[in-house]
Order: structure tokens, then C-alpha cells, then sequence
């Protein structure tokens, strides 16, 4: 690799925090696991004495021409991306990134993903193995550093997202893939209705779209692809070009919607493709359709029973974006129903038997 | 090493006399075909890896959701083991069938239930074949991307256990990355929804956890899969090369040039002969090694994209690039591919197919290990190899009919296992671990970390009851195996790098 500015922050303290784990392990002391602490609103507080990743960082292997990177999971983000970007590849989940503190080790925790999913695929989707610090202070690989790998359960997968409260996540192995040649933006004065429609209908042709949202009547659509389709599907949707930041800003929560929600809780809706619109009491102004409508970003007053039947009837949910807010969730994740909850119970108790690990953070029970 | 279930090493089960058990389930699900004479059996005996046969104690083809529920019930209360199976095309013994055990067969539940193009996601129950859903969704100008060459006959609910692959992974993924949900009983006949029509559900992700684990954590009942609109356009480039690395080589170059290839295949001189004499592909019997690459989407896209690809294979020295000039043509190209595995059929009485994952830079030193292991061992082995996820599919010749033929078979694929995995790869990319690559978990996974994989289990099902003996191994059965292995310590080939 070149002199990517990463390499200044290369350090690997695995060492470290296995010990530190083992010491919780044996004295049952809980651990509040941090990387760049920009994803605290995501989920219940934990009380807990912390554990910092920030340092554990760098980039272990990268070889472009195998689509493959291995990093450690304090890395930075937007260090990350820098590296990968100087090879024109990219994390093609699109991580969400709340500050310039935000790790990679944060983003793979919290498995979110950002506006291409419904088309690339989301966080798990391209984690391909980890190294993860067990409850006893091991440091354990799981899955690995090739495409394609069915050999033994995938743990890898099964900590994205889990939001710590498996293990550890020490260091992560993605695939990567090629930044397109080719990138138009652009926005369509349409009604919601019509929007959603539009949606369905381009959904079902093999058209080079990359990301479509829907607020206060416009359409907004990213093509990316080769030179040759763009221009043709650009040609054909016609609208006014749109920068292409636009998509950040719904990403990383800087445009101007996520801003000022006095007396409001933020909501996200998770909804299956092509639902109509929700019958709640909410402006449509309040509302923000990415994710070509699967993904609602939701600003309300409104209770959280009231949301999660609404979400839940057409086979969705909804989580609470701001937990500390009025008219918020004290469960900011819909809970689980009994069946669910008993399993999540084992699995918890199996890797994590005295509750060391992000305790409380998904859901109070575990 | 024997890969049959071994209590001494896998585990003690439950022993409980047949008519029993046999009385209890027709009293608990009398509607329910169990069958228990031995000639009825004795169809169901085997998977696709068919040298080894178990005959087990009764096979149960429910054709309802309650009928599986109090099967599972009851065979929880008995502590008899349960093994699922749905087409049996499976080719690591996934299915292999217990002694002791009700073998419970899926292919009842063959219905799509729902196609819907605007959501783009068909529900189906898991006897359906993978071909079918495709089926379904063309009129919609959709279809379901995973595609492992026994689509034909092989049921989803086999693929989403054995997270299966197909020619279309590089770029279109897993089993994993094209379902949505899927619906399953406990061992304990719960049921339980894991994941969900919406791109993601609250809690861990089971969904992603229950792909590939083999029928060991539950019994699938119900799928949804993800449907993506059929591509426009895809046009095949062939490639011909006088040298296996420059071969392997030019896969990084197109990797490199920015391109994913919607397939990107490689075979060696073995099977292109094996292949060209079965069905008459039009390959270059010359070449040592040759490349299918395939590049779909969009027409003008693809053009131009075979443009430069046409450019890259030059530069890496092709001896010469055909690019398919109908879809006659096309079909001809990859029918060579498709049929590789009954093709080497031909030329052997039997062969066992392999399924390492590999860097693909470690291509070149992992293929001078094969050619080795096969010189040494007197075997042939035809390389076909799923180039562009650096998936291998090492098919070594043997005949079962001579003397210790079948084990020196199955000792060199073992060992060419073992250079997957020192080469940083795995033991299998797609057909699973099953009872086949029992062993070889233990050189790709530390005791550890197979705890770990237990530890798992048990939160699922503590009793083992669902297909026990697959998958992970006994700490037990490893320190055997490494006991073998010690005990043979003349490690074969002392002149390959060992990494």
C-alpha cells in the first residue's frame, strides 16, 4: 500500500483490549463499548465502564485487485474511504457517518447503511470476516478474507448490527467494489402518490439507479453505471440536475429536515418495498421517503405504540432516532415478540454469560 | 478417517427402538406419510454426495406446517435426531441421514405462494425448485439470481441452508444477500419469523445467521426471496491461454480495469478436453487454460465494457479472444461450463468434487499444489473454478471399483482443502461442510472458535437434535484427526512453500 495518511494511525492494541475484556470477564464488570462516539443517540444508554477501540486502528491488508480490505475497527471512517477511494473502489453500503470521529468498527456495530441499499445491498452484505474478543478475552476469526465462505455459522454477520452486545469487534474484513465511472443526479417535481408509482415501475426495469427519495414533492434520483446507460436513462427521466451532495446530506443527517424537531421525536420507518403511504397523523412535510420508500424518516409527536402498529400491519417497523426526546420511545427498537426474544435471550447468554458486553443497549432485558 | 457419524467422537444419540418411535409419531401425526419399510428407505439413503449411504430409522414427508410442528414436538420429547433434507441434490452429505434419526423430507412443500413484480419478491415454501422461482418471475421481467448448476432440481430451502451459490456471485452475491425472510420451526416446534419483507428487521440478524447453517438451527418453512429485474443484455467472451497463470492473471486485470463481470469462469486443460468431447462447446482443445467472461446490464453498457475487456485479456496474453455472436452462440459457451461436472463423469468411472476458496492471487501456488498432490497420488484432476470469486472446483478421477481408490481420493482432496485454507481460504465457498468436510474444520478453525460455533447451537438447540454431526465438528473428532496427522507427520511434498 502507498502512504496513505491512514498509516500514521497504524496500531494494533488487540492485546490490550483482550485483557481488559478478560479482567470484566472475571470481575463481571460491564463494558461500554466506544469507537469514535457519534452513534450514542443509537440505542439505550449503557452504564458501563468504557472500552475504547479509537486507537485499535489502520488498514491490515488492502489488495484492490481482490476487492477485499481488512481494517481495524477504530479506523476512521472517513480515513477508510480516503484509502479506498485513491484505488476508485468504495464500502458500497454506504455507511452513515455522524462525525469525523466515526469508526468503521461504529458503522459495522450499528449496521446501518445509507442511500444505496435497496440497490447494493446493506452493511452485512459485504462484511466478509471479522476478529472478534469473546466474553473470556480471545481473539477469535470468524468467516474470512475470500468471497465466498459457508464453512461454520456466520458470526460475521450475526455481530453487524448486534450493536456489541455479542462481542467484541476487533477487526472487520469488506468486500469493496469498483466507485462507477459514471454518475448523474437529478430531481422531478412529482406528488407523492405518483412518485411511488414511478418507483415501482422503474423498480421492475434493469436501469442503473442507485438511490430515489421523495420529499415535498420532488423525486429525487442518482444514476450510476457506464457512460452509455446513464446518459441514456438521464435522456429518458429527463428532471433538473441535483447535486450529487444532496445524498450525503439524507445520509449523514445534515440536511436541513433532520434540523430543528422541537416537540418532535425522528422515526425510521422500515417498510417493505412498494407501501403505500401510512395512514398516521403526520404532515407529509414531516416525512422524508428514501430507500425508493422502504426507508421513512419521520418526524412526530406521536406515540410509539401508534407508529410500530401502523409499521407492523404493513409488515415493517420503526425505530426511535432520538430516545432522549419528547414523545420518544423508552424502547427505541420494536420489541421482540416471545418466541424472538427467548432465542436472542440464548444467544446472549451463550456469548456473553455474565452481561459484560453493551448491556441493555438493544433491549433492557439483555 | 471415516466421515460416518462416530458417537465415540461425534456424540452420544438418543437409542430408542424403532417401532416405538415409529408408533409414537403415526399416534402424534397420523396424517402424516412416515415411511419404515427398508425398501422404502432406501431411496432416501444418500444426498448428492452419494459414496456414502445411511439407511435412516423412518423418513417423514409432511405436507403441512402442523404436521412438521408436532413431528418436531415429539421428536424433541423422544430425543430423536432430526435430519431435513429437501431435494437431496446437496453435494457435502448435508443430508446424510442418521441410523437413529427421522429423516424429514421438505419436497412436499413445493408452492410459490405469492409473485409480486412491484415489491419485486416472491414468497415460496422450501420445496421449490431454485429454476422454478425464476420461471415464475419471467413474465414480470424478473428472475432470482442465485444460481447453483443443480437449479434444475435443487429446492430453496436446500440453498438456504447451505447458503448456495451459482456462476452470478461475484456480482449478484449468495443465497444470503437475495433472501428476505424466511419462516422456521423450532426443535422445540416454535415458530418464529427471521428477517422480514422490509430490507432489515429489529434484533441480531438471525436470517443472515440461519443461511448456511446447515438444517442445524431450524427447519425452513417459508421464504421470501428478493427478485431483480433480468438484465437486458449478456454477451460472452472466451479466452484461450497457453499458460494457466497468465490465465489467472488476466481475472485480477479485469478486476483491476473496474469490471464485474457477471460470470467470470476458468478451466483447465482436463476439463475443456472433458467438456469439448461431451458437448462439443467449440473450445480450443490447444489451450491450456480458458476464460468465459460474461458481462451483462444494460446493451451499450456491455459493449463497451467488452471492449475493454477484450483489451485487458490481450495485454495479458490470450492466445485468442471469441467473443459469442448470437445467443446460440452464448448458450454454446457456457453449456461447455455448465456440463464440466458430468463430462469429467465420462472420462472416469467416478470423481469427487472439491470446493476450496481461494485469494485469487494465490491462484498460481495453489494450482502447482494440485498438480503435485495429483502426480503424487497418481489421480488426475480437472480444474474448473468459479475464477472471479476464487472459487475452485478441483474434480479428482478415481475408481471406487479399485482397491483404496475412493480413500486416496478423498485423502488428496483433503489435503487440497488444506491448501486452500494455508493459502487464507476456506474449505468450501458453496456446497457447504455437511458430514464431507467434517475433518477439515478442524485446519481451518482453532478449538476456540469451534467452541464458540457449539455455543451457538446450544442457544438454538441444546439437545442436538437437528442434523448432529454436520457442520462443526467435535473438539473431540479434531483432536482425532489432528492425532492422525500427527501420527503421519511426513508432511507429502516437503518441496511446496508451506504459508
Amino acid at each position: 500500500m502507498t502512504d496513505l495518511a491512514i498509516r500514521a494511525a497504524d496500531r494494533d492494541i488487540s492485546e490490550r483490549l483482550c485483557d481488559q475484556v478478560r479482567t470484566a470477564y472475571e470481575t463481571r464488570t460491564p463494558l461500554r463499548i466506544v469507537g469514535g462516539n457519534t452513534r450514542m443517540f443509537y440505542g439505550r444508554p449503557v452504564e458501563g465502564q468504557p472500552l475504547s477501540l479509537a486507537e485499535h486502528s489502520g488498514i491490515i491488508s488492502y489488495d484492490p485487485v481482490e476487492l477485499v480490505v481488512t481494517v481495524r475497527a477504530g479506523t476512521r471512517l472517513s480515513a477508510l474511504q480516503k484509502a479506498l477511494a485513491e484505488h476508485h473502489q468504495m464500502l458500497p453500503f454506504e455507511p452513515p457517518c455522524f462525525g469525523e470521529e466515526s469508526t468503521i468498527g461504529g458503522a459495522v456495530a450499528t449496521g446501518l447503511s445509507g442511500p444505496r441499499r435497496p440497490w447494493a445491498g446493506a452493511a452485512r452484505d459485504f462484511v466478509l470476516g471479522t476478529r472478534v474478543i469473546t466474553q473470556e478475552g480471545k481473539l477469535l476469526r470468524f468467516g474470512g478474507e475470500v468471497m465466498k465462505n459457508v464453512a461454520g455459522y456466520d458470526l460475521s454477520r450475526l455481530m453487524t448490527g448486534a450493536q456489541g452486545t455479542l462481542g467484541v469487534l476487533a477487526d472487520i474484513s469488506f468486500k469493496v467494489l469498483p466507485i462507477p465511472t459514471t454518475s448523474h443526479c437529478l430531481r422531478l417535481p412529482m406528488g407523492l402518490n405518483d412518485a411511488l408509482g414511478k418507483l415501482a415501475q422503474l423498480g421492475r426495469q434493469p436501469l442503473p439507479i442507485t438511490a430515489a427519495a421523495w420529499h415535498s414533492g420532488e423525486l429525487f434520483i442518482r444514476l450510476e453505471g457506464g457512460e452509455s446507460s446513464v446518459k441514456a436513462t438521464r435522456e429518458r427521466l429527463g428532471g433538473e440536475p441535483l447535486e450529487a451532495s444532496f445524498w450525503t446530506s439524507l445520509r449523514d443527517h445534515t440536511h436541513d429536515f433532520f434540523k430543528g424537531n422541537e416537540g418532535q421525536a425522528l422515526w425510521r420507518l422500515s417498510l417493505p418495498p412498494n407501501t403505500a403511504p401510512l395512514a398516521l397523523d403526520i404532515p407529509q412535510t414531516d416525512i422524508f421517503y428514501d430507500w425508493g420508500g422502504s426507508q421513512r424518516w419521520v418526524k412526530t409527536a406521536l406515540d410509539a405504540q401508534t407508529l410500530r402498529a401502523a409499521c407492523q400491519a404493513a409488515g415493517g417497523h420503526a425505530t426511535c432516532y432520538t430516545p432522549n426526546a419528547q414523545g420518544s420511545a423508552d424502547e427505541p427498537f420494536t420489541p421482540l415478540n416471545a418466541v424472538l426474544e427467548k432465542y436472542h435471550r440464548n444467544l446472549k447468554t451463550q456469548l456473553d454469560a455474565h452481561g459484560i458486553f453493551n448491556p441493555g443497549r438493544l433491549y433492557a432485558a439483555f | 478417517m471415516n466421515i460416518l457419524f462416530d458417537e465415540r467422537l461425534d456424540g452420544e444419540l438418543v437409542h430408542r427402538d424403532k417401532t416405538e418411535v415409529l408408533a409414537d409419531l403415526q399416534q402424534a401425526v397420523p396424517t402424516m406419510t412416515l415411511l419404515h419399510r427398508e425398501e422404502d428407505l432406501r431411496p432416501f439413503e444418500c444426498d448428492g454426495l452419494a459414496a456414502y449411504r445411511v439407511l435412516p430409522m423412518l423418513v417423514a414427508l409432511p405436507d403441512s406446517l402442523e404436521q412438521v410442528e408436532t413431528l418436531l414436538k415429539r421428536c424433541h420429547v423422544l430425543g430423536v435426531p432430526v435430519v431435513t433434507r429437501g431435494a437431496g441434490t446437496g453435494l457435502s452429505g448435508g443430508a446424510l441421514p442418521l441410523e437413529q434419526g427421522v429423516l424429514l423430507v421438505m419436497s412436499r412443500f413445493n408452492k410459490i405462494l405469492s409473485v409480486d413484480p412491484d415489491a419485486r419478491l416472491a414468497r415460496v415454501q422450501p420445496g421449490v425448485r431454485n429454476l422454478a422461482i425464476s420461471e415464475a418471475a419471467t413474465p414480470y421481467g424478473l428472475y432470482y439470481a442465485p444460481d447453483p448448476s443443480s437449479q434444475i432440481a435443487c429446492s430453496i430451502g436446500g440453498n438456504v441452508a447451505e447458503n448456495a451459490g451459482g456462476v452470478h456471485c461475484l456480482k449478484y452475491g449468495l443465497t444470503v444477500h437475495n433472501v428476505l425472510r424466511v419462516d422456521v420451526l423450532t426443535i422445540e416446534g416454535e415458530r418464529m419469523t427471521l428477517g422480514a419483507e422490509s430490507l432489515d428487521a429489529p434484533g441480531f440478524d438471525l436470517l443472515a445467521l440461519m443461511n448456511g447453517s446447515e438444517g442445524m438451527l431450524g427447519v425452513v418453512t417459508e421464504i421470501t426471496v428478493k427478485l431483480l429485474p433480468k438484465p437486458e443484455t449478456a454477451k460472452v467472451l472466451m479466452a484461450s491461454f497457453d499458460d494457466v497463470e497468465k490465465a489467472g492473471r488476466a481475472v485480477g486485470d479485469i478486476i483491476a480495469a473496474g469490471i464485474i463481470p457477471g460470470g467470470l469462469e476458468m478451466m483447465d486443460k482436463l476439463a475443456i478436453k472433458a467438456a469439448e468431447d461431451f458437448v462439443k462447446a467449440g473450445y480450443p482443445l490447444d489451450a491450456e487454460a480458458i476464460l468465459l467472461c460474461e458481462l451483462d446490464g444494460v446493451e451499450a453498457d456491455v459493449d463497451d465494457d467488452c471492449e475493454t475487456v477484450r483489451r485487458v485479456l490481450e495485454k495479458a496474453g490470450a492466445t485468442q479472444i471469441q467473443q459469442a455472436r448470437d445467443e446460440a452462440e452464448r448458450a454454446r459457451f457456457w453449456a461447455g461450463r455448465k456440463n464440466a461436472f458430468p463430462a469429467v463423469g465420462r472420462m472416469s468411472p467416478d470423481y469427487y468434487c472439491m470446493d476450496g476458496t481461494i485469494p485469487r492471487r494465490e491462484l498460481p501456488r495453489v494450482l502447482k499444489g494440485i498438480a503435485a498432490l495429483s502426480e503424487q497420488s497418481g489421480l488426475a484432476v480437472a480444474n474448473v473454478f468459479h475464477a472471479g470469486d476464487g472459487n475452485m472446483h478441483p474434480l479428482i478421477l478415481f475408481d471406487a471399483n479399485k482397491e483404496g481408490e475412493l480413500a486416496l481420493a478423498e485423502e488428496v482432496g483433503g489435503k487440497i482443502l488444506e491448501l486452500c485454507v494455508a493459502a487464507g481460504g476456506s474449505i468450501t465457498g458453496e456446497h457447504g461442510v455437511g458430514r464431507e468436510k467434517i475433518n477439515q474444520m478442524c485446519s481451518q478453525f482453532q478449538a476456540d472458535e469451534i467452541s464458540v460455533f457449539h455455543a451457538l447451537k446450544a442457544a438454538f438447540d441444546p439437545k442436538r437434535l437437528l442434523n448432529p454431526g454436520k457442520n462443526i465438528p467435535t473438539l473431540a473428532r479434531c483432536a482425532e484427526f489432528g492425532a492422525m496427522h500427527v501420527h503421519n507427520n511426513e508432511l507429502p511434498h516437503p518441496e511446496l512453500p508451506r504459508f
